[in-house]
C-alpha cells in the first residue's frame, strides 16, 4: 500500500468525492481521450474541407482487402483487450497478462499491415508532398491522418506491453489494465472514422 | 442470486454480441463503398454507421453504460465536437460556390 493510499484511507471522510465516481487516474485517461478526440476531429474536418473543396479529388484505392483485414484485427484486439480487463478485475493475473499481450501482438500485426499499405503507395510514387494521381493534398492528408493513427497504435502497443509486464510483476493493479484498455478502445474507435473517410470514400469505381 | 461464474459468462456473452454487431457494422461500411451513389450520400451513410459503431464501443467496451454521470459528460462533449465538425467542413462549399475561382 502506498503512502497516498494510507493518507487517503485515514482521511476518507474529509476528502472530496471523485468526479462522476471515477478514480482520478481513470478520469485523467478520459480527459486525455476527449482532448485526443478533438485532435482527430480537427484532422478529419480539415480532410473533409479540402476533399470537398478540391475538384477532381483522386480515388486511387482499387482493393480494400488490406484495410478490411486491418479493421478485423483492430476490432478483434478490442475484444481481446476487454477479456484482459475482465480477467484483471476477477484477479486472474495470468489471464489478464495473456489477453493483454495478445492485444499487443494484434496491434503489432495491424502496424505491420499499415506499413505494407504505406510501402505500396510509396512505391507507386506517393509521398507526403507528391501524389501521382492528382492533387498533392491527397497524399499529405492520407499520410498525416493515417500516420497520426499509426503513432497512437504504436504508443498503445508499448503501453500495453509495459503495463502487462508491470501488472505481472505486482507494481500495477487491475485498474491500470482497465485504463490502458480505455486508450486501446479509443484507438479502435478512431479507426472506425478513418476507414470510411480516408479509404472507402476514395475507392476507385 | 447469480454466481461469479454466471456473471462472467453473461459478461463475455454480451461482449461477443457487441463485437459481432461492430463487425457487421464495419461490413456494412464496406458494402456502402461499392454502392452506385454520390460521394455526399456515401459520406452521410458511412458516417451514420460509424457513429453507431462508436456508440457501441463507448457504451459497452469502454463501460460508459455503467456510469451515468460520465456518459452525459462524454455525450455533451461529443455532440459539441460533431456540431463543430459540421460547421467546419460545410464551410468548404463556400469555396466551391462562392469564391471567384469557383467552377
Amino acid at each position: 500500500m502506498s503512502q497516498a493510499d494510507v493518507t487517503m484511507g485515514g482521511h476518507a471522510g474529509l476528502m472530496e468525492e471523485p468526479t462522476f465516481s471515477v478514480p482520478a487516474k481513470k478520469m485523467a485517461m478520459w480527459l486525455f481521450i476527449i482532448a485526443d478526440t478533438a485532435t482527430f476531429a480537427g484532422c478529419l474536418v480539415a480532410y473533409g474541407f479540402i476533399r470537398n473543396a478540391t475538384p477532381d479529388w483522386p480515388r486511387p484505392f482499387h482493393s480494400i482487402t488490406n484495410v478490411a483485414i486491418m479493421t478485423l484485427i483492430l476490432l478483434t484486439s478490442s475484444l481481446t483487450m476487454l477479456f484482459g480487463v475482465r480477467s484483471a478485475q476477477r484477479g486472474d493475473k495470468a489471464g489478464a497478462f495473456r489477453w493483454t499481450m495478445i492485444t499487443a501482438v494484434a496491434g503489432i500485426l495491424f502496424a505491420a499491415l499499415h506499413l505494407r499499405e504505406w510501402m505500396g503507395m510509396i512505391n507507386e510514387g506517393a509521398t507526403l508532398f507528391h501524389n501521382p494521381w492528382g492533387t498533392p493534398l491527397f497524399s499529405s492528408l492520407f499520410f498525416s491522418i493515417t500516420g497520426l493513427h499509426l503513432l497512437h497504435v504504436t504508443g498503445g502497443v508499448i503501453a500495453l506491453i509495459v503495463v502487462a509486464l508491470r501488472y505481472m510483476g505486482g507494481r500495477y493493479k487491475a485498474d491500470d489494465i482497465e485504463i490502458t484498455g480505455l486508450y486501446w478502445h479509443f484507438v479502435d474507435l478512431v479507426w472506425m472514422f478513418v476507414v470510411p473517410l480516408v479509404y472507402l470514400l476514395n475507392l476507385a469505381h | 442470486m447469480a454466481t461469479a461464474e454466471e456473471h462472467k459468462n453473461t459478461g463475455m456473452g454480451k461482449d461477443l454480441i457487441v463485437y459481432a454487431c461492430m463487425l457487421a457494422l464495419a461490413g456494412i461500411q464496406f458494402l456502402i463503398a461499392y454502392q452506385d451513389i454520390s460521394a455526399s450520400q456515401m459520406f452521410v451513410r458511412m458516417l451514420v454507421v460509424a457513429v453507431v459503431e462508436a456508440a457501441l464501443a463507448l457504451l459497452f467496451f469502454m463501460h460508459l453504460w455503467e456510469n451515468r454521470g460520465l456518459r452525459w459528460f462524454v455525450l455533451i462533449f461529443t455532440v459539441a465536437v460533431i456540431l463543430g465538425m459540421q460547421y467546419g467542413w460545410t464551410d468548404s462549399f463556400r469555396i466551391l460556390d462562392g469564391a471567384p475561382w469557383a467552377k
